[in-house]
């Protein structure tokens, strides 16, 4: 009993450019949501894929960032020999004592005060073991014990002065980039790496290393170092966790500033576009009128017009958002790179499309459809048949 | 008169608009042999296009009953009587009332929607139908491509294509020009005298209702 | 004007949907309004920056602190009149959501070298005397209903553990751009604390602020500051307080330029709105147009009467749109204070969005008015709705 489906299809073609604008209206605000959404999710999704789940991170207890923490070598050395650190081939600990500090580079494209912080990590020799992710594209791996760098090839690309074989100059001597690694979709795409002896030296800061990294000997091995760090009173100034918990945490702030901004933005002219919607849906309404009741007349039912419009309604704002979400597939070519809050350094970030993304999207055209449509459907189903017939 | 197909029985329908009644019939009866082609004539306000309102199902009388096919049509819901509706009124408008973006076969084919008839034997019908009103060559035509004539006769196929009880035709030859209005009326002759189909036409041409078989007059919601 | 009944009733001939359009297009205009207010929210701080104050941080980010002893010498400096500090001390005030800025200063010289704080000279003595006591704005004041001598407790994350700190004084903002939602406490307490818990980290200042006595000079004392730093081990970086600020906000330049892109988005979507209205509008009156001109009416009237009808759907939406926009900034002033400490609607926002609303009334109208100029009398009677 159900009025042809492409009886609406063939409605929205005849109104060819009512149609075309209230589908630039739905999704110019289906793109933006999708957009904001990707934005928060790509920025996520680097911060987790920075950190593995055999390491675990042991910072100051207060430091939100690794660059604001401080643990002092004695300490570093009682937490190097603990029994949960994994032993490689070697006989040596799989850990790294690492010193995060940053420098200014000029973004390309701005003027010379629009300075960028970039992450510079000096590490230990088992640094590059403990993270798969970096791979050396050009030059080789810097050597430790020399002012030697490796750079990730989005800086190179992102800011100026950074080149292979050129140098840069900071903690007062000039420090050679010998090797441009890909930290794929990770944090360490937006740093420098150096030795961790050198880099401290050169900040004068040899008391103390920002952060200790380590394999886990087993993933139980976290919780016991846990309550061991928390009974001791020399230790308990620190915490460890997770290095993929950790590193998800420095995403949280400027996500969760992405998200709310984006999604009050979009509610509030989702309204606008649903508004637009409904103009449209109204117009189409009273335009047909005399098709309604004739369709009435016939014997088609109250709901089978109101289900006639409200799919109409439904199909044009799934088409915005299909054409928004093709729009926003392009976007995943795009790059990011802004001030992280939380570290107050630069990282860089692709806008990532998940099934989840699609999914949301797609039902928040779906809602912008139903909303907008519903009101002129039911309209149209309530018209009486004689009054219609008449008008004209 | 026990063979009426269309009875109507002491039929008010009365009219408010805010706190005035207008009382447009009263205590009003008519009765519709099988196979009637009946003209109703009558100046506006009269009460004819009420009247065939009701006897179509889309109206409902402030009392009295309207019985057709022995329903009392009266005594069924909106869904029952838009379901009604479909098998047994066959409705041709003054002007057409075509969907514009519906093909003269879609167009046909819509009342059709609302049988269980698979696709093909929905195919037979509509052919079927835009055969008997000579239109064949035109199915894929969009309401514009076609004349006012052939229009009203896709609007004809339309309302036989169910094979329905009574057709009712307000004004079919309203809009038209002489020549497609006296194809229009032989048509609906033939459908009466060929098909055995009931006819009740309102219209105000003279011309028109001299083809019917009876015509009446309606004037101040009574018969003359 | 003659023209004007015809155009009112013209508009309300639809009720519901001339009700909508102006609806649609006051949310757009009042979005629009939103989104450059925030933009201006992260330039507050940069318009309010004195052209007398220099900024002074580490050179490489104000995460790092300075030692305390540069401030001595930055004094030294000829045509520098006075010299004060800040930290930034983070910690959290009942919970995560109640963000504003703690700043451990100088109280001895801060409020006269930020004379745009005002204090009752009684309040100031008190707070100079009270180690532990602290001076808050008057929104928040107002907002966590706090009075002098209340208890204020803050946990400590950059600086761990829990302190409390007593109210001594409440300052107002000279300009209704200021600022009044810092709260300052004493800079003595906390470096005292630190001298106990991590004696590395005391002594040490986010940045200091310098006071000169000619802003034409500005130049030439950045660069001595710099220089009298430079290969120490926590060089400097000296600009004006306008660019110092600036610096933050060229941080977040990426999403800047993202809420720049949607707020001209959104101008896109008034468009679509008012244009599809007026084409519909224009669509099922054709033949009244033809009538229109039968009577006698030029094309020039008629032209008239479709931009007047446009234009004033444009300029009633966004009168709205402009009385909404208010209501809803303070809302989101509320729900972002997390983010955007104060937030006000600045009039030029107000008269952009207005002028926007008349461009797309003037802009859709044209459609239309080619419609019924073009169109001749016998094709306008012949076209049915």
């Amino acid at each position: 009993m159900k009025i042809p489906l492409s009886y609406s299809f063939k409605n929205l073609w005849t109104r060819k450019v009512t149609t075309i604008m209230t589908l630039g209206g739905v999704g110019l605000v289906v793109f933006v949501f999708c957009a904001v959404l990707m934005l928060a999710a790509g920025l996520e999704r680097t911060l987790v894929a920075t950190g593995s789940d055999d390491n675990a991170i042991i910072l100051l207890k207060s430091a939100e960032s690794e660059t604001l923490s401080q643990i002092p070598l004695d300490v570093t050395d009682i937490l190097a020999s603990q029994p949960e650190v994994a032993v490689g081939s070697d006989g040596k600990p799989i850990l790294s004592r690492e010193v995060m500090t940053m420098i200014n580079l000029q973004k390309k494209g701005t003027t010379s005060s629009d300075l960028a912080n970039i992450n510079v990590r000096g590490v230990s020799p088992a640094g590059v073991a403990l993270r798969p992710q970096i791979k050396i594209t050009e030059g080789r791996m810097f050597n430790f014990g020399t002012s030697e760098l490796i750079v990730s090839q989005k800086i190179i690309s992102g800011f100026e002065g950074a080149r292979l074989g050129g140098a840069l100059k900071f903690g007062g001597r000039n420090w050679n980039i010998v090797g441009l690694f890909d930290g794929g979709n990770s944090a360490f795409s937006s740093e420098i790496w150096a030795d961790n002896s050198q880099i401290m030296q050169a900040f004068n800061r040899q008391e103390a290393f920002s952060d200790i990294i380590f394999r886990l000997k087993n993933t139980e091995g976290l919780n016991s170092l846990k309550s061991k760090i928390e009974a001791d009173p020399r230790l308990n100034n620190f915490k460890v966790l997770h290095e993929k918990d950790f590193y998800a945490a420095e995403s949280e702030e400027l996500a969760a500033f992405i998200r709310i901004l984006g999604m009050v933005i979009t509610i509030i002219f989702s309204f606008g576009a649903m508004i637009g919607a409904m103009i449209t849906m109204y117009a189409a309404v009273a335009n047909r009128t005399v098709e309604i009741g004739t369709l009435r007349a016939l014997g088609f039912r109250r709901r089978s017009v109101l289900g006639a419009f409200l799919f109409e309604s439904l199909f044009l704002a799934l088409i915005g958002g299909g054409i928004a979400l093709c729009a926003a597939f392009f976007l995943t070519f795009l790059s990011v790179s802004t001030t992280n809050f939380t570290t107050w350094s630069e990282i860089s970030f692709n806008f990532a499309l998940s099934p989840g993304i699609v999914m949301a999207t797609l039902i928040f055209s779906i809602i912008m459809g139903f909303v907008g449509g519903f009101l002129p459907s039911f309209r149209a189903s309530r018209l009486d048949i004689i009054t219609a017939l008449r008008s004209s | 008169m026990a063979d009426a197909i269309v009875q109507v029985q002491n039929v008010s329908k009365i009219y408010k608009r805010d706190t005035m009644q207008i009382p447009i019939l009263q205590n009003f009866s008519l009765s519709i042999p099988e196979a009637e082609f009946m003209a109703l004539m009558g100046p506006s306000g009269s009460g004819k296009t009420t009247l065939m309102n009701l006897i179509a199902g889309i109206d409902k009388p402030t009392s009295g009953t309207v019985t057709v096919a022995g329903t009392n049509i009266g005594a069924l819901n909106e869904s029952q009587l838009a379901a009604w509706r479909s098998q047994h009124v066959g409705f041709i408008f003054q002007f057409y009332n075509l969907l514009p973006v519906l093909t003269a076969f879609e167009n046909v084919e819509l009342p059709l929607l609302l049988t269980k008839l698979s696709k093909k034997e929905r195919k037979e019908h509509v052919e079927t139908a835009l055969s008997v009103v000579g239109l064949a060559d035109r199915m894929q035509h969009y309401p514009k491509q076609l004349s006012g004539g052939q229009e009203q006769r896709v609007a004809i196929a339309r309302a036989i294509v169910t094979d329905p009880t009574v057709i009712i035709a307000d004004e079919p030859t309203g809009d038209l020009d002489k020549k497609s209005a006296d194809d229009i009326l032989d048509l609906l002759v033939r459908l009466n005298t060929e098909f055995k189909k009931t006819i009740v036409m309102v219209t105000h041409d003279p011309h028109a209702a001299e083809r019917a078989h009876v015509t009446r007059h309606l004037d101040k919601g009574e018969l003359q | 004007m003659k023209n004007l009944k015809l155009i009112l009733r013209n508009i309300f001939r639809h009720k519901l949907r001339a009700m909508l359009t102006i609806l649609g297009i006051a949310i757009a205009v009042m979005s629009f309004g939103l989104l450059k207010t925030i933009i201006g929210a992260w330039y507050a701080n940069s318009e309010n920056a004195a052209p007398d104050r220099l900024a002074t941080r580490h050179a490489i980010s104000f995460v790092f602190s300075l030692p305390i002893a540069d401030r001595d010498q930055i004094k030294q400096i000829p045509g520098v009149k006075d010299v004060t500090h800040q930290t930034w001390f983070g910690g959290i005030y009942k919970d995560k959501q109640q963000f504003f800025p703690h700043i451990a200063v100088d109280p001895k010289n801060v409020f006269e070298i930020f004379p745009e704080f005002v204090i009752s000279p009684d309040e100031k003595k008190a707070f100079i005397a009270d180690r532990s006591g602290c001076v808050i704005g008057a929104r928040i004041a107002k907002d966590y209903n706090l009075k002098v001598g209340d208890i204020m407790p803050l946990d400590g994350d950059i600086y761990p553990g829990k302190w409390e700190f007593t109210v001594r004084g409440i300052y107002h903002g000279k300009k209704p751009t200021t600022d009044e939602t810092q709260m300052w406490f004493q800079w003595d307490y906390l470096t005292e604390r630190l001298m106990q818990t991590s004696p590395r980290r005391a002594n040490k200042v986010g940045w200091y602020m310098i006071q000169i006595n000619n802003p034409d000079d500005a130049a030439r004392i950045s660069e001595k500051v710099d220089a009298l730093f430079e290969n120490s081990d926590a060089e400097t970086k000296t600009e004006t307080e306008k660019a110092f600020a600036a610096g933050f906000i060229s941080m977040s330049s990426a999403i800047i330029t993202g809420l720049q892109i949607v707020s001209y988005v959104i101008i896109g979507i008034i468009f679509l709105v008012l244009c599809n209205t007026m084409l519909m509008a224009a669509r099922e009156r054709t033949r009244e147009y033809a009538v229109l001109k039968t009577l006698g009416f030029t094309s020039k009237k008629l032209a008239v009467i479709i931009f007047g009808e446009s234009i004033a759907i444009g300029l009633i939406g966004g009168f709205l749109g402009i009385l909404l926009t208010y209501p809803v900034v303070s809302g989101f002033a509320v729900g972002m204070a997390r983010f955007f400490p104060f937030v006000v609607v600045d009039p030029w926002t107000v008269i952009l969005a207005g002028s926007f609303a008349l461009l797309v009334g003037i802009v859709s109208g044209i459609f239309p008015v080619l419609r019924s100029t073009r169109m001749t009398i016998v094709d306008g009677l012949r076209t049915i709705g």
